[in-house]
């Protein structure tokens, strides 16, 4: 050991913060910037970029604003749910509807999937009953969906896990032969897990056919962007040997036009690609958060100012391409499957203390057969005694 | 018949398994080209393919985290985890993401994966190289975890917990690797899950599995020259656990050991123990004793002898369990 390297030598640059001396700092990035993808502005106008364009018809960007709208509203009705008691728990999603309507739309009908726990916007993009996504919030089950029936894997709540199984998942497309592509969701909390980068050295080293679409919301629960990387999160693709994109991810003409072309370089065999969506997690992490206590007021309100929604509306407005009543009719739609939601919520039995032994093992297991013919004669033994 | 040492059945027998099903693969460090550092693997990359025997980046999450991805992909993934020391960085995709998948989707994903780990010690390595991680595993629902003992059950044995649709922690005693049995494919294997009565005994029981067998079998030939007749039962299994056959044996003989070498402290000797407490309480002339390794991190090689259960630290758990 040298001796400018031993404790107390005045040289130990952990308490240095990363504001203070980095240059390369994540710096909040602008529409002009080539490196940052933007085809929508904030203020609803369209612009161009030299590398990424998109030809949408008035009834393909209807149908996203329909998407973020009701997604939005979907968000809402369990975000209240869950204040009424009725979800134990709730991950929103708010703030980063385009993040996940963009590339959940570039999506091909034999890609597959891999979220976290808050891509309810994808799921939405991949037709998975809304209700589906209650369960593991209200408790009534661990996911619960089959993800092969509509190519979306199950929530995925330890983080960055679920990145590993979309690589190996990836990789057996490739050797199916298969010119599906793969996505894998995270955060930028968890661009900091070993999985997370394991995985992107198993999908470089083998050419896997995935794309990394990192949702930058600015916080993992408390901490800023700034407690997890010293560079912009796409730059770290780099230094793996693929390409890293970052694009607004409050723009979903960007997000798709930028997922698209990433799934397309994986369906013709040029390997993984990570995409940095750009956004803010405007509301708590989850609804046992309180945001109030490490951010403040004005940075939500100057992000506000960015939604993915308004800029949307703003600009079909504008350009005749909807007009109120569209929007009219968009609203109505969104309560309607609100109270459609409430609904199958409210309806969502309980699963029976029994059913904790369903698929344990796909084969018979004696211990888990012998368990429950013990407990579920403990039950019937209060049975008994309530007939007695 | 052909003389088979226990690696190369472990060899034959995934061989077997590749040829019958191409969903098969085999992944981890150095089980291409190099055949593996124990050669389990090797030849299998030359036959068939760098697709179906992945060499891997050195990063066992890694191997575990996308052998689930190729398992929700229809595919068999049997990795190797190089020494048993090195399975704790695939922790969590092991026990919070391989073991619950299947219940988490409601049984419409099915997770076959074997987990081979070469365990335990003996072999003068150096730390972290002989280690006995199945209790961690055994105390996960739904993981199965086997353990073979000879050429003829790594044979077999693969091959059945290959043909799981469970995932499977499948471990190999390294120290065994080399030791050799006549093959005689034409005698059914018995059923993965169950334990196998090897010597029939009338005074006491001994329990083991893995590379603890070879020592009980040797303690039960020296208890001979005293006068004393052990059972042995090589438990094959430890999730789930033939406790029947344990149950059986200890009836007739009413005192049992049970000796592995990973620690005694909340070990599976803990779990054979109580079960058999509570099923036969009233056929048990003594305490189950157990014999295994001590509360103390894995010791360095040249005292590793002492830490490990060897002949006379089990027919001294005898003599006590005689005393009584």
């Amino acid at each position: 050991m040298t001796a400018d390297r031993t404790a107390g030598s005045g040289k130990r640059r952990s308490t240095r913060s990363a504001a203070e001396d980095s240059p390369s700092m994540p710096v909040e990035p602008t529409g002009s910037d080539p490196a940052f993808i933007q085809l929508l502005t904030p203020a609803g106008e369209r612009v161009d970029h030299p590398d990424y364009s998109v030809d949408l018809t008035a009834e393909q960007l209807r149908g996203f604003y329909r998407d973020l709208v009701l997604v939005r509203r979907i968000d809402a009705e369990a975000t209240a749910l869950q204040r009424q008691g009725e979800l134990g728990i709730w991950a929103s999603l708010l703030g980063q509807e385009a993040a996940q309507v963009g590339s959940g739309r570039a999506l091909g009908p034999d890609d597959y999937v891999f979220p976290t726990y808050r891509e309810h916007g994808v799921a939405w993009c991949r037709d998975v009953n809304p209700l589906n996504l209650l369960g593991l919030f209200r408790g009534v089950n661990n996911g619960g969906w089959d993800p092969n029936e509509k190519n979306f894997h199950l929530y995925t709540i330890v983080i960055g896990a679920q990145t590993l199984h979309a690589t190996g998942y990836a990789m057996g497309v490739q050797r199916d032969g298969s010119d599906a592509a793969v996505i894998a969701y995270f955060g930028d909390g968890a661009a900091s897990q070993g999985d997370v980068n394991e995985s992107f050295v198993w999908a470089s080293v083998f050419n896997a056919p995935v794309v990394f679409f990192c949702q930058n919301n600015q916080w993992a629960i408390s901490e800023p962007i700034e407690k997890q990387t010293r560079i912009p999160l796409y730059q770290r693709a780099n230094g793996f040997g693929f390409p890293g994109i970052r694009v607004d991810g409050n723009d979903v003409l960007a997000v798709y036009a930028v997922t698209q072309e990433a799934l397309r370089n994986a369906r013709e065999g040029n390997g993984p690609t990570l995409i940095e969506a750009y956004t803010y997690r405007m509301g708590a992490h989850t609804t046992s958060d309180d945001p109030t206590r490490y951010r403040i007021a004005s940075e939500v309100e100057a992000w506000q100012q960015k939604d993915p929604i308004e800029r949307l509306r703003s600009y079909l407005l504008a350009t005749d391409q909807a007009d109120q009543a569209f929007l009219d009719e968009i609203e109505a739609e969104s309560d309607q499957i609100a109270a459609e939601l409430r609904k199958g919520c409210l309806e969502m039995p309980d699963p029976s203390p029994l059913s904790m032994f369903e698929h344990v093992y796909a084969e018979s297991h004696p211990l888990v057969d012998e368990e429950r013919a013990a407990f579920g004669a403990y039950l019937d033994s209060f049975e008994h005694a309530k007939e007695a | 018949m052909a003389q088979i040492t226990l690696a190369k059945g472990l060899n034959m027998g995934m061989r077997k398994a590749m040829e019958a099903d191409p969903k098969v693969l085999i992944m981890g460090e150095d089980v291409g080209k190099l055949g593996g550092v124990f050669r389990v693997t090797d030849g299998l990359q030359k036959d068939f393919g760098e697709d179906r025997v992945i060499d891997t980046p050195l990063a066992e999450a890694g191997i575990l985290g996308t052998a689930i991805g190729m398992a929700l992909r229809g595919y068999r993934p049997v990795c190797e985890i190089q020494f048993d020391g090195f399975v704790y960085p695939a922790f969590d995709q092991i026990v919070a993401q391989l073991a619950k998948m299947h219940a988490r989707a409601l049984g419409h994903v099915k997770l076959p994966v074997v987990v081979r780990i070469p365990f335990g010690g003996g072999i003068g390595a150096v730390e972290h190289h002989s280690e006995s991680p199945e209790g961690y595993f055994m105390h996960t629902a739904g993981l199965r975890v086997v353990a073979c003992s000879n050429p003829i059950d790594a044979y077999w044995m693969i091959q059945q917990a290959i043909a799981s649709d469970d995932p499977v922690i499948f471990l190999e005693p390294k120290r065994r690797y080399w030791e050799k049995a006549e093959l005689d494919e034409s005698i059914e294997p018995d059923p993965l899950h169950s334990a196998r009565v090897l010597r029939p005994g009338a005074h006491a029981t001994l329990v083991a599995y893995g590379p603890m067998v070879k020592v009980c079998m040797d303690a039960a030939t020296a208890a001979e020259d005293e006068g004393r007749e052990l059972e042995v039962i090589d438990l094959r299994s430890l999730s789930p656990l033939d406790i029947d056959t344990i149950c059986e044996s200890v009836r007739k003989t009413g005192r049992l050991v049970v000796v592995h070498e990973a620690p005694v402290f909340g070990g599976p000797g803990a779990e054979v123990a109580a079960r058999v407490s509570e099923k036969c309480f009233y056929s048990l002339e003594s305490p189950v004793l157990r014999v295994g390794g001590l509360h103390a991190p894995y010791p360095p090689s040249r005292v590793e002898e002492e830490f490990l259960p060897d002949l006379d630290r089990v027919l001294d758990a005898v003599d006590r369990a005689l005393a009584y």
